[in-house]
């Protein structure tokens, strides 16, 4: 008996859906109350928030596609445009309504001629009576394109006269979303992060067909107690789980325990957990090379993360001319006669530099200065003659363009 | 007044490029002066030698990147083994898809790897998949700009190979594909397709995008020039789109950083990098690189044109300390090579040994002259007998004569002096601190400055040698073996053999026992006495002993090597300018290419107001001085 009570949709294919969002029920049984039936006009936005990988995207699409509700579906990210963004909706609206694979390319270059596009596109009486969904995924991105772009989208059904709904999803809150000129409020849904006993039933829910439900679930339940307090990543999570369950897998398949020997298991897989944390989860290595590492049963030592190798060697000059910098912005001026000039008399007892020591010049941040104090200071720590030639000069321009980047 | 207003002048010059006819390179060899000085020849030289030494610097950056690039290649092969395949399989769904990225760490000089980044691109065309694209930081400053520069490329590569039947395949011009991975995943798309279409129905004679060689699928690899120099937001925004299709669109990074792999992360977000798959690979050091050019290129007999010691520091000094480029080294050596067949008329000798004695009989009345007139052809004459010294002076047949037999004497000269020079290194090498240095190219500057044996390094040096143990000696001793096995000169036979009977000897040498022996009795001699009179007596003997001590055999007979290796050394390796005639080998106004390479802003404009003919080279010093504002 499935919990989503909505006598317009087949029950069967509830009960599917049902299935396919596990801790999801609530937001979809509320997304399903505001869509109405199929030719009801729904709310003309909706946007939907929550943090990175707490099913967003999944459910929408899943709802979309199990439903088989007439939907456009464009990630924003992808389109950094509002012209791709805009030929994106409406190719895929052609798709939906001529039912081809490849339609004709139209150009739309304002929003203005959206409009007019949306309108001719959805004239197919099979669109007509009923609600058409367009999603934007990675609605923030829309923040990056012309200030008309997203209070047109929030809009789109009065100005089309189109029974029409646009869902926005996003990662931020809609404060950070809204436009400062005003505009239609969306209806706002937020999605909660999962918790531990959601991450565990999600993880478990999908476990490989050679083993049993039971024995992955105790590995994802070893696998949550290690990543949990580092990583809520649901993706990250899935991937990690699939990344080392080969390893726990090998007492069993080597015949040295069985799948309810937990504790053998636990004690073989936990070490090798807390090493991929260091690693692979950091990205020190690739999962790649994990992978070939466990197969081989190798020692992670020999392969090196990307942090062993921040050693670089500079030619001399640079190296020098690099520390003077450093000298240069977070000395102050004043000291440079003391550091640098070998008899400068004797240093004054000055009681007030007291006061000012409590600030650390590191906190401040570095300070410009001028080239002539950069080339002074390095002649001066540079133990020999330093010949003032064009190769000293240019390779301060290369390192001025170096950290610009 | 400050020079600075001086400084940042701008001049202009109108160009009157029709009057002007470009002058060739032998134009400004043979101008001003008579084809006497075999300008011709001379130049004809330079560039066969030149021809000689940049093919064996090709030769070596390829030798030293072949590793490189088969791991490479290694790498792109597993990158997407199972693309093909059904992804149905429960551990490949589950794991998020990642983008294979290839960080290159190719070391500090950015402009070396242009070289590298090239031949990484042929070979990858070559042998992987025609869809190489190679980009750089500042023609993609914008997402948009990258994506076209993405599209261009690989449709580009596409439109022209498929010029030929354009009807069966209609060309899009870049222009009108709007740029989106979705538009660059249906290009690939298509682009494979249409490919297999084409196996099927076609001979395989006509198949042109992909050639056999290629792989089935063959990946898209995108390299990114100087990954330091992008801007993050364009990187993570191309990242991000892409991993979204990556399941379509078999896309493979190749990252060239300059400084350390770990400009990944601080470039990238946890959520960006997290979609990148990324392995590392590491270039060769460039300082290894160098010492590996400089064995080519100089520590042979092989190119009969050297550089002097001056010269060389000059090159080192700017390798070292300003740019570690690999390039710019080869570049200066080529300047040098260029410079010394321009300015030095008998630089026309510098050839082959047969060439040149052929050249010597030839050489007009004026070369000889100018030979009569070198520094060491000068010292050479004063130690001749007087008759002799007439003749050379005024005779040019002698002279003749006497120049071939000098040369042949230069040439043989050279043939010695580098096997000797890396026997010396064999075990310089190895010491303590390093009193000589540890690479070669120090200890060649150091024999080439003056006689190394006067050197106090050398003195402690060769006293280090003296400390060597047997071991160690011998398999010093072996690698000189090797050194002058492989060498051809055959003034080195008789050493060669001396010291492989000095290796059998170490080999064979049984340790005079009898010493220990006698060593070991005093000592329980010692325990058995409790007086301390007779204590203190065989105590002093002892000591007396040991000052007087009887070298074992192993001693003597490495005292014996280090003599014979310092003999050597003193016959072999003398300094070039003690040689007659090195002035036609030896390129050494180290000032000239120091002007050229590491010049000095302020002296150039001291100098440029002071003489400016000596940068405008428009009449001489009389005519313009007129003409120049008072400054």
């Amino acid at each position: 008996m499935t919990s989503f009570k909505y006598p317009e949709y087949p029950e069967a294919k509830l009960l599917q859906l049902e299935s396919m969002v596990p801790c999801r029920e609530a937001q979809v049984s509320s997304l399903l109350s505001v869509f109405g039936e199929r030719q009801h006009f729904s709310f003309p936005a909706l946007f939907i928030y929550g943090h990175t990988s707490s099913g967003k995207t999944y459910v929408m699409q899943t709802l979309l596609k199990t439903l088989e509700l007439p939907h456009v579906f464009v990630n924003c990210a992808e389109c950094f445009t509002s012209r791709l963004l805009l030929e994106e909706i409406l190719r895929q609206l052609q798709c939906l309504s001529i039912k081809e694979e490849d339609p004709s390319f139209v150009s739309c270059d304002t929003f203005n001629d959206f409009i007019r596009l949306f309108k001719k596109a959805t004239l197919t009486p099979d669109l007509q009576n009923q609600t058409i969904y367009v999603v934007l995924d990675n609605a923030e991105q829309l923040r990056e394109l012309e200030g008309n772009i997203l209070p047109g989208f929030l809009r789109l059904q009065e100005l089309t006269e189109r029974n029409v709904t646009v869902v926005l999803l996003s990662e931020i809150v809609w404060e950070l979303l809204r436009p400062n000129t005003g505009c239609l409020e969306p209806l706002p849904l937020y999605f909660p992060d999962y918790s531990i006993g959601h991450l565990q039933k999600i993880l478990s829910h999908d476990h490989p067909p050679e083993y049993s439900f039971d024995f992955y679930a105790a590995y994802i339940n070893i696998l949550l107690g290690v990543f949990y307090p580092v990583c809520r990543n649901l993706k990250e999570l899935q991937h990690l789980a699939a990344l080392n369950f080969s390893k726990y897998c090998e007492p069993v398949v080597q015949g040295e325990a069985n799948e309810r020997d937990t504790r053998r298991l636990w004690k073989n897989i936990e070490s090798h957990l807390k090493k991929a944390m260091q690693t692979v989860y950091l990205r020190e290595i690739s999962s790649s090379q994990w992978e070939r590492l466990q197969q081989d049963n190798e020692e992670s030592g020999q392969v090196k993360g990307l942090s062993a190798y921040a050693h670089v060697e500079l030619p001399y000059y640079s190296k020098f001319l690099l520390i003077a910098a450093y000298l240069a912005s977070y000395n102050p001026t004043r000291t440079d006669k003391r550091f640098f000039v070998k008899h400068h008399g004797k240093i004054r007892k000055v009681n007030f530099q007291k006061k000012h020591e409590k600030t650390s010049n590191h906190l401040l941040g570095p300070k410009p200065f001028p080239l002539d104090r950069l080339l002074a200071i390095l002649y001066s720590i540079v133990d020999s003659r330093i010949p003032p030639t064009a190769n000293i000069f240019s390779q301060v321009s290369e390192i001025l363009i170096c950290l610009e980047c | 007044m400050s020079t600075c207003s001086v400084s940042k002048g701008c001049f202009v010059f109108k160009p009157n490029s029709n009057k002007r006819k470009r002058s060739s390179a032998a134009d400004y060899f043979s101008k001003g002066n008579d084809d006497l000085d075999n300008s011709e020849l001379r130049l004809d030289t330079c560039l066969l030698l030149w021809k000689q030494i940049k093919y064996e610097t090709e030769q070596l950056q390829e030798d030293l990147n072949k590793n490189l690039f088969d791991n490479l290649i290694r790498f792109l092969r597993q990158s997407h083994l199972n693309f093909k395949e059904k992804k149905t399989e429960w551990a490949c769904r589950m794991k998020s898809s990642e983008i294979p990225t290839a960080a290159v760490v190719l070391g500090v000089n950015v402009t070396d790897h242009e070289l590298t980044i090239k031949s990484l691109s042929g070979v990858l065309q070559d042998d992987v998949t025609p869809f190489v694209v190679s980009l750089k930081s500042k023609e993609c400053p914008g997402i948009k700009q990258l994506l076209q520069k993405v599209m261009i490329q690989l449709m580009g590569c596409d439109v022209d190979v498929d010029s030929s039947d354009e009807e069966e395949y209609p060309k899009t011009s870049p222009r009108r594909v709007c740029c989106s991975v979705a538009s660059l995943t249906n290009w690939y798309r298509n682009v494979t397709k249409y490919d297999l279409q084409k196996t099927d129905t076609e001979s395989p004679c006509k198949k042109r995008t992909f050639s056999s060689r290629h792989w089935e699928t063959p990946p898209v690899i995108i390299i990114f020039k100087d990954m330091e120099s992008f801007t993050t937001k364009v990187l993570q925004d191309f990242i991000i789109m892409s991993s979204h299709c990556i399941r379509e669109f078999p896309l493979v990074l190749i990252f060239g950083i300059a400084t350390s792999p770990m400009v990944i992360h601080k470039l990238l977000p946890h959520s960006v990098s997290s979609s990148l798959c990324i392995e590392l690979f590491q270039c060769h050091s460039s300082k290894e690189h160098l010492t590996k050019v400089i064995d080519k290129l100089l520590l042979t007999s092989q190119f009969p044109f050297k550089i002097s010691e001056k010269v060389l520091q000059v090159l080192i000094n700017i390798f070292l300390y300003h740019d570690f480029s690999v390039h710019n080294f080869v570049k200066g050596f080529q300047l040098s090579l260029l410079e010394h067949f321009y300015s030095h008329p008998l630089s026309v000798l510098c050839c082959e040994l047969q060439e040149s004695e052929k050249r010597v009989k030839l050489l007009s009345h004026s070369q000889f002259e100018n030979i009569r007139r070198l520094p060491s052809f000068r010292r050479f004459v004063e130690s001749q007998v007087a008759e002799k010294q007439a003749a050379l002076l005024t005779d040019d047949e002698c002279l003749k004569e006497t120049t071939q037999t000098l040369l042949k004497d230069l040439c043989s000269y050279h043939e010695n002096y580098f096997p000797i020079l890396r026997c010396l290194h064999a075990f310089t090498s190895s010491l303590p601190k390093y009193p000589l240095g540890k690479q070669i190219r120090e200890l060649y500057c150091a024999c080439l400055e003056k006689r190394v044996w006067e050197r106090d390094e050398y003195e402690s040096a060769i006293q280090l040698v003296r400390m060597l143990a047997k071991d160690e000696l011998v398999a010093i001793l072996e690698k000189c073996v090797e050194i002058l096995i492989s060498s051809s000169a055959k003034c080195l036979r008789k050493p060669l053999e001396k010291l492989e009977e000095y290796v059998d000897l170490l080999r064979n040498l049984e340790e005079a026992s009898d010493d220990q022996k006698k060593s070991i009795s005093s000592l329980e001699e010692l325990q058995k006495k409790t007086d301390l009179y007779h204590l203190q007596k065989t105590l002093l003997e002892m000591k007396e002993s040991r000052r007087t001590k009887k070298l074992t055999k192993f001693e003597m007979l490495r005292f014996e090597i280090v003599e014979f290796i310092d003999g050597l050394v003193r016959n072999y390796l003398a300094p070039a300018e003690m040689q007659t005639l090195h002035e036609v080998m030896y390129f050494s106004a180290a000032n000239t290419l120091r002007e050229h390479l590491n010049a000095t802003p302020r002296a150039a404009l001291h100098t440029a107001l002071n003489n400016p003919y000596f940068y405008l080279k428009v009449g001489n010093k009389s005519e313009t001085i007129g003409l120049w504002p008072h400054l």
